[in-house]
């Protein structure tokens, strides 16, 4: 009991840890704004108060920071509850969006969009569609490798993902070097850049649809650890909540590569901090993920936009983040995370 | 409760695993399965738990065929307990138990109050309460037995099915598992358990069952059945049976081991 109560708490101070970032992130920018005006234009909102701010500082606020931060948020949340569930449900402490061959998948589904033209709801539907056919085949194909589990499928996703990278370069190869070429290269770097509130309209329904499976399965996913058969013969029907949980990550996932890009690194390195926070527990663990996978794309997209007088590409940083975290991770407690 | 196995037939393609299995295990019984590896006790227990559903003949439980049963209605009649494994995540021995309790709550729902009561219970009956807060992983495989035990029981089915339960478990550990196994089975579960030990088959079993290719070789209490030709048929080993506290316990002592170094001192 005293366990799960500490967890608790450490979940309310994830959310909290989120609401003070988020109100730094607002401040922060080319255009700096003090705390007392975001806290103002955001209330006036709510409650009418007499405006103490210019015009101006409302524009950028709720016009140019409110989408991206929102976006940011949504992002990350959706990349690393995806991470963990993939997690749960193939009993593999490797799988993510990225390692499971969704990311990869996603970006040919868009490239492939964007080479014909298509408008932005098909290409988060070519994404999606995409992205569920590459998990798919990585998940076939590591149960046909005999031997160990965990190396199969990080070798079918090595094998997917290479294969539907090739494809995208493919296409970036035939692609029109004057416009659709760059708009390919950039999305594939991974950027919250041009976010509008129309993006963040165009992909909060398909992120809830996947989300709010994820976080209500979440006890089931503790009973899918256990294998399948030992789940079956506790009355959980491990096919079907897989088949969910599979669905609604990969849902999650597109959803946020249409919008983003490729962005890799958060599903399988947030996930794995969860787990060091509040253990492997999914009543805990997938809203701690979710609150840190949010928190944590919040503060990169803060440098990507700030560090330098260029914008970073979100993909780019990530990956320098989450790279050396994750071989610091796995070096430094290489037992408590029982491969 | 009670099992009622009748002619049951399994074959993986041309190889027949299960060859006409006939047995009954009812209230208040220990069940034990013996014979060597590979002869078919795992799939066995498969088609009992309806994680194999290509076999031929009737598995029924309580008189109600699984074939019609659902998920999660076999779950509340039978349980299973599996050998003490390393599972992918590391979980604490509470959260291990409580998830025995799935069947009992809606798909979208956690466990509540109750629930966790019942672990308490399950885990202070089994005597590892203080185990509560620990990592499953970081306790010994006999208290990790004990754990998948405790779990079985909040799962509340009357039918428990165990994989070998003492392999790999030390000598201590064995007898621990064992007393707790045959304690349930008196207050009124009944436990089939496959195992290797004739001799701990003997001393706690009510019903032994051999099996051998795939076949019922002998059915039947352990003193009616357990015999030096029995152990020799099974396993291929000669032995000399030994009748200790007035036939309450019966030990094997292979007999070629024994033997030959008799003879050797004999010689020399």
């Amino acid at each position: 009991m005293e366990r799960s109560k500490g967890n608790t708490l450490i979940v309310i101070g994830l959310g909290l840890l989120l609401m003070i970032t988020i109100i730094i992130s607002f401040r922060l920018g080319r255009y700096p704004i003090p705390t007392k005006e975001v806290l103002g234009i955001s209330l006036s909102k709510i409650y009418p108060i007499e405006q103490f701010w210019t015009d101006r500082v409302e524009m950028v606020l709720i016009n140019i920071r409110l989408p991206r931060i929102i976006l940011a948020c949504l992002v990350g949340c959706c990349l690393s509850a995806a991470g963990a569930g993939y997690q749960g449900v193939f009993q593999n402490p490797m799988a993510a969006p990225d390692i499971l061959g969704a990311s990869a998948g996603a970006a040919f589904g868009a490239a492939l969009a964007i080479l014909n033209y298509g408008s932005s709801f098909m290409i988060a539907i070519s994404a999606f569609f995409f992205s569920l056919l590459t998990v798919s085949l990585v998940y076939l194909i590591s149960k046909k490798v005999k031997g160990k589990s965990i190396l199969g499928l990080i070798l079918s996703g090595i094998i997917v993902s290479s294969l539907f990278s090739a494809a995208t370069s493919y296409i970036k190869l035939v692609a029109d070097p004057t416009d659709q070429l760059p708009a390919i290269t950039y999305w594939l770097m991974g950027s919250l850049a041009g976010a509008k509130i129309g993006d963040i309209k165009f992909v909060i329904i398909p992120m809830t649809i996947g989300l709010v499976p994820l976080l209500l399965l979440r006890w089931r996913m503790n009973v899918l650890t256990m294998g399948d058969d030992e789940a079956r013969t506790m009355g959980v029907n491990a096919n079907q909540v897989r088949f969910i949980v599979i669905i609604c990550a990969t849902l999650t996932t597109a959803a946020s590569v249409s919008v983003s890009g490729m962005i890799g690194w958060v599903g399988l390195v947030i996930p794995h901090l969860a787990r060091k926070l509040v253990g492997n527990n999914y009543n805990h663990l997938m809203p701690a993920s979710i609150l840190f996978g949010a928190i944590f794309l919040l503060l990169v997209d803060n440098v990507s936009r700030n560090l330098l007088t260029t914008e970073i590409p979100l993909g780019i940083l990530t990956a320098f983040i989450g790279a050396p975290f994750f071989i610091y991770l796995i070096t430094r407690e290489g037992r408590s995370i029982e491969y | 409760m009670s099992i009622e196995v009748s002619d049951l037939c399994f074959s993986y393609g041309e190889n027949r695993v299960l060859d006409q299995v006939n047995f009954t295990a009812q209230d208040n019984q220990l069940l034990s399965i013996l014979g060597p590896n590979g002869v078919g006790k795992t799939t066995l227990f498969r088609c009992i738990l309806g994680l194999l559903n290509g076999y031929k003949g009737q598995i029924l439980l309580n008189g109600i065929n699984i074939k019609g049963l659902g998920i999660e209605e076999m779950a509340k009649l039978i349980a299973y307990i599996p050998q003490f494994h390393y599972p992918s995540f590391n979980f604490s021995v509470f959260d291990m138990v409580l998830m025995g309790t799935s069947v009992q709550i809606s798909a979208i729902s956690s466990p509540g109050i109750k629930q966790k009561k019942l672990v308490d219970a399950a885990l202070k009956r089994l005597g590892i309460y203080h185990l509560k807060n620990r990592g499953y992983t970081k306790i010994s495989g006999g208290e990790r037995q004990l754990v998948l035990l405790a779990r079985a029981l909040v799962q509340e089915a009357k039918i428990l099915v165990m994989d070998e339960p003492t392999s790999n478990l030390d000598f201590g550990n064995q007898v621990r598992v064992l007393t707790e196994i045959k304690s349930l089975a008196k207050e009124g579960y009944t436990v089939i358990q496959s195992t290797h030990n004739p001799d701990q088959t003997f001393l706690f079993s009510d019903r032994v069952m051999a099996m051998k290719d795939g076949k019922v070789l002998a059915w039947g209490t352990p003193g009616e059945i357990f015999t030096a030709d029995l152990i020799y048929d099974l396993y291929g080993v000669e032995v000399e049976m030994e009748s200790l506290y007035h036939d309450q316990a019966r030990v094997c002592i292979p007999k070629s081991i024994v033997e030959k170094d008799y003879t050797y001192r004999c010689c020399s």
